[in-house]
């Protein structure tokens, strides 16, 4: 079986795979990083969503071969050394911004993302940005609010309006 | 899904020599190819990956101002390098699927699987584009060939696409409310030799010219010129989401719309 | 001031970290040594009778470990129904059988045909493959009216037709119900769909089974959300497993909605197989085969008919709906179309003579059963949307029929046999005025007119009936469990302590809110206080979650469970500090003798307790824990008013929210952020019915919207900010803690807003349109424009 080797939240990380091996199964099978959720199996909830080189893509609509190399980020990556949560993960939990937290992984891993590319989005921004993350639990109102506190806008105010 | 041998090249010939296996298959971002491979609809023994090969990524401006576009380059790239030469095909890109997808799908992958409801096909066909393989040139209107059909032979692969830049361009998007392909998409571009109109998501027979749209728009690119004008439901696409009349219908007002803002 | 703890505090929630962490444990997340994988075999066909399952070829296939067919099971039991109708005769509902895997038919598609266990998941399902089935195919019935016509194809061939139960509530109103009707000044008559949905918790269902043959102990781990009921089901009447010999987990559960209360038959399938072959097996659904195989909901066809006098009081109501069974009845099927639905058409309103008919009926299609709401919204609906459209047809303000004609004075026992302790519906609508602003409509639909859009406003009211259930009373309904639930709070030597409730916690927030109330109570700190769920051999029992039923029910064995602890506690602190038991005072976790500076600390007696030392041992027991099990005295009725506005696009139909309000009434409350969440969440898959959802089938049977490719789920570009608000309460009455359940209030308030809102757009732009059906996609609210 072919090698794939990469890098994982700044750790080598290697394994034997299959062709068929899907990102999201390297991480949760191999790695045993089941942070990362798959709830479909048509690129759409979201779920799955880790950084490959920086950009937010859906690890179970990515062949784990072809992130060879690749510098990847996943949700047990994003907490502090000693476990503090990141600004964005503290925004999610001080807006209740999840509740069964199966889709929260995927969220949390697309605002980031959004965050880096739009430091203040608005929030019709913020919810274009989560066309591909599905959430069945909080009816977003409260992931918004989180995203909006987490740039460090008034989301009370904003959700208010 | 069914194994298969995975292989990356890093260049054009390598993927063309490594294509010529019995069932391989091209694999571009696969945000299309990976969900259908875990339906087992498809099984390929090879899939080569065309995300390796630096030759046929980015987007550049021509001598002539054509914007030149890398057959794997993804969508978010497009959006962001062509906003300031293609403003209406980087907004195309930048509403396709959603930006994960866009991270991987790539503009070659979209225009080979040719769904009937990709976005840009709709940019190809109104552009003029030219499909460019490894093999030769293929211009827009003789590429598309019907839902899931193009003129690519087995093992060609797109390497880039050749878009001229109209004087004007605008496309219209209507989100199927699940997938969020087009239910229509229409992309309107204003030559100074003419208009092309270009209809996304409606028809059994894929992306289509709307020509008395383009006539009328020709002598009067105004939304008033359209007035009057209809196209049939007969051969448009009816499912869940919409009756072959609504889409006709849509395919019209979306039409006026592009017009509108491309005006 | 919000208080900082305690009861109507808001405090973060505590399982949050772990899943903001990615270190979540869900079902999927649990990989046992040796385990293997299952593939099913599933029927593409919708009907079809099963000539033979030749499974030669797929044995010699690589890493096939056994391939079981519905053969392996002819000696097992079926899945049962929970819940025995009897119809408007007398006689009992039709029963068919449910085998694990298919016996002779497969009766919709994506029944189980077989199951191939392997070593890997890939070989499971390419061995499946090489399965040789030879169906005839036999003619489907999809449509449920056309399922009951004489010589239609009979889904089950040992049944006497395709007719589950002619249910009529109440029988005896009958005809003074249809005499009412004939006479009254007038009639608005409304027919109507509500279309199936599919719940689509995030989390698919997964299923592993383990066994011990050293202790013959089976192990099933499921993503459930009443574990204690699943062991019930699967051991007393599938598996015959005994249990003390069944352990059933349900970890971190990602969303439930109903769709995991029931007991399916892959459950059943990996504890059998685990036995049988002595190794784990696991079970991962894709969301491919969840739409195939998850119980979906609701599902009506619906007349209504609402009676009015020349004053416009409500008279009567008359209801004809059909409801759809799927191909087999699942857990609690048979009582959504009845008593969760048929006991709730009163609504909020004073309608003296009430009857309903309901036709439950068998069809070749995945297996319908509760859906967020179950019953509930579909009384809802049909009720807010007859007396939307009397309005119109009246030419009176609908607020103001609504008003009219609302029961004011509580208790009230409806004409459809419920007896509402409490409620104050005049206020929540109040409310409802306020927070929604709608004494600015008319200045926004200007605005919006001027834009070129349509725009509607659609209020409506709703009452549910939660905290299920008092257990005589369903019982003499039907029902084939208990619906009690139970806690035990084990004080630790410390003082710290952990409450085992039989409440399933998949979203909830259960672990943060339930230390409030015991924190409360016992004037400690909520840090001290760990909530234990899920877990059949670490909890005493429960019926689980659901019918916003866990704070209402659970919560209220929590309470008595607590107070139990505080009266042994008290005993001990009596004994320590040589006073009189009842002069003891416990405040802020101290004990106090009433009217001296006397005191003891609560770890003081905790540790007492355990370190018996200086104790009354001739009195009382050392250790310090306690379990109650609570039996609710009556259903709980949360109510409440909602108000949607919506913008049409004339041009092509597209409906967007533009502002939704919701007042209810919960009783008391404990933690008003989660409270919050839950509307918000309800709205939103309320919202996702009126305007994006539908499970379709076609002809055939064939189900069209098989993934979300085509079952548009509801993103966060289709949803607004929600306004809610749950200031008015008027306390149950009943239970302990005064409160009344908040999980399915959204889901079952907001559909009928929506489609009112779109109708008055409508006809706001001169369309004579009356009722579109759900879902209100472009593509049909733009043919209702087109008349």
């Amino acid at each position: 079986m072919p090698q794939v080797a990469m890098t994982v939240n700044g750790k080598p990380a290697r394994g034997e795979v299959e062709g068929r091996t899907l990102l999201s199964s390297f991480l949760r099978d191999n790695l045993g990083l089941t942070g990362t959720h798959v709830g479909c199996d048509t690129s759409q909830c979201g779920a799955c969503v880790v950084h490959v080189d920086g950009k937010d893509v859906k690890a179970c609509t990515m062949f784990a071969l072809e992130a060879e190399g690749a510098q990847v980020d996943t949700i047990e990556g994003q907490a502090g050394a000693d476990g503090s949560l990141n600004v964005i993960q503290q925004a999610f939990q001080d807006h209740h911004g999840l509740q069964c937290g199966f889709c929260t992984p995927g969220m949390v891993m697309t605002a980031a993302a959004l965050l880096k590319e739009t430091p203040k989005p608005s929030e019709a921004e913020i919810r274009d940005y989560l066309e591909g993350n599905i959430c069945r639990c909080t009816g977003y109102h409260n992931i918004v609010k989180a995203i909006l506190a987490a740039s460090g806008q008034d989301a009370g105010a904003i959700a208010a309006e | 899904m069914y194994e298969f041998e995975f292989e990356r090249p890093g260049s054009i010939s390598d993927a063309v020599a490594a294509l010529k296996t019995d069932e391989a298959q091209a694999l571009g971002g696969g945000q299309t190819l990976i969900p259908t491979m875990k339906q087992r609809l498809a099984n390929p023994a090879k899939l080569v990956s065309l995300t390796g090969i630096g030759e046929m990524q980015g987007v550049c401006v021509e001598d002539d101002g054509a914007l030149t576009i890398g057959g794997a380059t993804p969508h978010a790239v497009v959006a962001e390098k062509a906003a300031a030469s293609y403003p209406a095909l980087a907004a195309l890109a930048g509403n396709i699927g959603d930006p994960a997808v866009r991270n991987r799908g790539t503009i070659g992958g979209s225009l080979a699987n040719n769904d009937p409801s990709a976005c840009y096909p709709a940019a190809a066909l109104a552009s003029g584009a030219v499909i460019v393989t490894n093999a030769r040139e293929i211009p827009a209107d003789d590429y598309f060939q019907g839902m899931f059909a193009t003129a690519l032979e087995e093992g060609e692969i797109i390497t880039s696409v050749r878009f001229p830049v109209p004087r004007a361009a605008n496309y219209q998007k209507f989100d199927q409310a699940a997938s969020r392909f087009a239910l229509v998409g229409v992309f309107v571009a204003r030559f100074d030799d003419g208009v092309r109109v270009a209809v996304t998501g409606a028809s059994e027979d894929g992306v289509f010219r709307w020509s008395e749209a383009e006539a009328a728009l020709g002598s009067d690119f105004s939304a008033a010129a359209l007035d009057g004008l209809a196209l049939p439901a007969d051969g448009m696409i009816g499912d869940l989401h919409g009756t072959p009349e609504y889409r006709a219908h849509l395919a019209a007002v979306l039409t006026r719309r592009a017009v509108q803002a491309a005006a | 001031m919000p208080k900082d703890s305690g009861i109507g505090a808001s405090p973060k929630r505590r399982e949050d970290v772990r899943f903001l962490t990615g270190t979540g444990n869900y079902t999927d997340d649990i990989n046992l040594r040796g385990q293997a994988y299952v593939h099913f075999l599933r029927s593409d066909v919708a009907h079809g009778r099963i000539n033979g399952v030749n499974t030669d070829a797929a044995e010699g296939m690589p890493g096939v470990v056994r391939i079981f067919t519905g053969a392996d099971f002819e000696g097992v039991g079926g899945l049962p129904c929970g819940w025995q109708v009897t119809d408007r005769h007398g006689e009992v509902m039709q029963e068919p059988a449910h085998p694990v895997l298919a016996q002779g038919k497969v009766r919709h598609v994506g029944d189980p045909i077989a199951a191939v266990v392997a070593e890997t998941y890939e070989q499971a399902r390419d061995a499946a493959e090489a399965i040789e089935v030879d169906i005839e195919d036999l003619p489907a019935v999809i449509d449920m009216k056309a399922a009951l016509k004489d010589g239609a194809p009979k889904v089950h061939d040992d049944l006497t037709s395709n007719l589950c139960y002619d249910w009529g509530f109440v029988e005896e109103n009958r005809e003074a119900v249809d005499e009412a009707i004939r006479n009254a000044a007038h009639v608005t008559t409304l027919e109507l769909v509500n279309q199936r949905l599919v719940a689509n918790p995030m989390e698919p269902r997964v299923a592993v089974g383990d066994y011990s043959r050293a202790n013959d102990e089976s192990t099933l781990y499921t993503t459930s959300q009443n574990p204690h009921v699943i062991r019930l089901l699967m051991g007393a009447f599938v598996l015959g497993i005994p249990e003390h010999k069944l352990r059933v987990v349900a970890p971190d559960v990602g969303g439930g909605f109903g769709s995991k209360i029931f007991h399916y038959a892959e459950e059943a399938f990996c504890t059998f197989a685990a036995r049988q072959l002595n190794r784990p097996v696991k079970w991962t659904s894709s969301r491919s085969e969840a739409f195939l195989s998850d119980a979906q909901g609701r599902d009506h066809v619906t007349k209504i008919e609402l009676a009015l006098d020349g004053d416009n009081n409500f008279v009567a109501l008359r209801t004809d709906t059909h409801a759809n069974m799927g191909a087999y009845l699942s857990t609690f099927s048979t009582s959504v179309p009845t008593w969760l639905h048929g006991v709730l058409m009163a609504g909020n309103y004073k309608t003296p003579l009430i009857y309903v008919n309901v036709k439950a009926v068998f069809t070749n299609t995945v297996p319908v059963d509760a859906y967020r709401g179950a019953g509930r919204p579909e009384a809802t609906f049909q009720l807010e949307r007859v007396i939307d459209k009397a309005a119109r047809e009246l030419g009176v303000d609908p607020i103001a029929l609504r008003r009219q004609n609302f029961i004011t004075e509580f208790p009230y026992a409806t004409p459809v046999a419920v007896e509402y302790d409490t409620g104050d519906y005049v206020a929540t609508m109040d409310k409802l005025e306020e927070i929604a602003d709608l004494s600015g409509f008319a200045a926004r639909r200007a605005e919006s007119e001027k834009r070129g859009k349509l725009r509607g406003l659609g209020v409506n009211c709703y009452i549910e009936a939660c905290g299920i259930a008092p257990s005589a009373l369903v019982g003499q309904l039907g029902a084939r469990a208990g619906l009690y639930d139970a806690a035990t709070v084990r004080v630790n030597a410390t003082g710290s302590i952990s409450v085992m409730v039989g409440a399933h916690s998949h979203g909830q927030g259960h672990e943060t809110a339930f230390p409030q109330v015991v924190a409360e109570m016992l004037g400690i700190d909520e840090s001290m206080v760990d909530i234990v769920h899920g877990d059949s051999s670490r909890i005493p029992f429960g019926m689980g979650t659901y019918g916003s039923r866990s704070l209402a029910v659970c919560g209220s064995a929590m309470v008595r469970a607590t107070e139990k602890i505080i009266n042994k506690s008290k005993k001990i602190a009596a004994h320590l500090m040589e006073a009189s038991e009842a002069d003891i005072e416990l405040k802020d976790g101290q004990f106090t003798v009433a009217g001296t500076d006397k005191s003891v600390a609560w770890g003081d007696v905790t540790l007492a307790a355990y370190v018996p030392h200086n104790y009354p041992l001739e009195e009382i027991e050392p250790g310090l824990e306690e379990t109650a099990f609570y039996d609710p005295a009556n259903f709980t009725y949360p109510a409440g008013a909602y108000a949607c506005e919506v913008e049409v696009d004339p041009e092509t139909g597209k409906v967007t929210i533009e502002r939704f309000a919701a007042a209810d009434d919960f009783g008391n409350v404990v933690n008003p952020m989660i409270v919050d969440g839950q509307v918000h969440g309800g709205l939103a898959q309320g919202i996702g019915q009126a305007l994006l959802e539908g499970c379709v089938y076609d002809a055939d049977g064939q189900l069209l919207s098989a993934s979300y490719m085509d079952y548009a789920m509801p993103r966060a570009d289709d949803l607004p900010f929600y306004s809610v608000d749950h200031s008015c309460q008027t306390p149950c009455t009943h239970n302990p803690l005064g409160v009344k359940g908040c999980g399915e209030a959204g889901a079952i308030g907001s559909p009928p807003s929506v489609v009112n809102a779109v109708v008055d757009a409508l006809q706001s732009g001169g369309h004579k349109v009356d009722h579109v059906d759900m879902p209100l996609t472009p593509s049909r609210v733009w043919a209702a424009m087109q008349g």
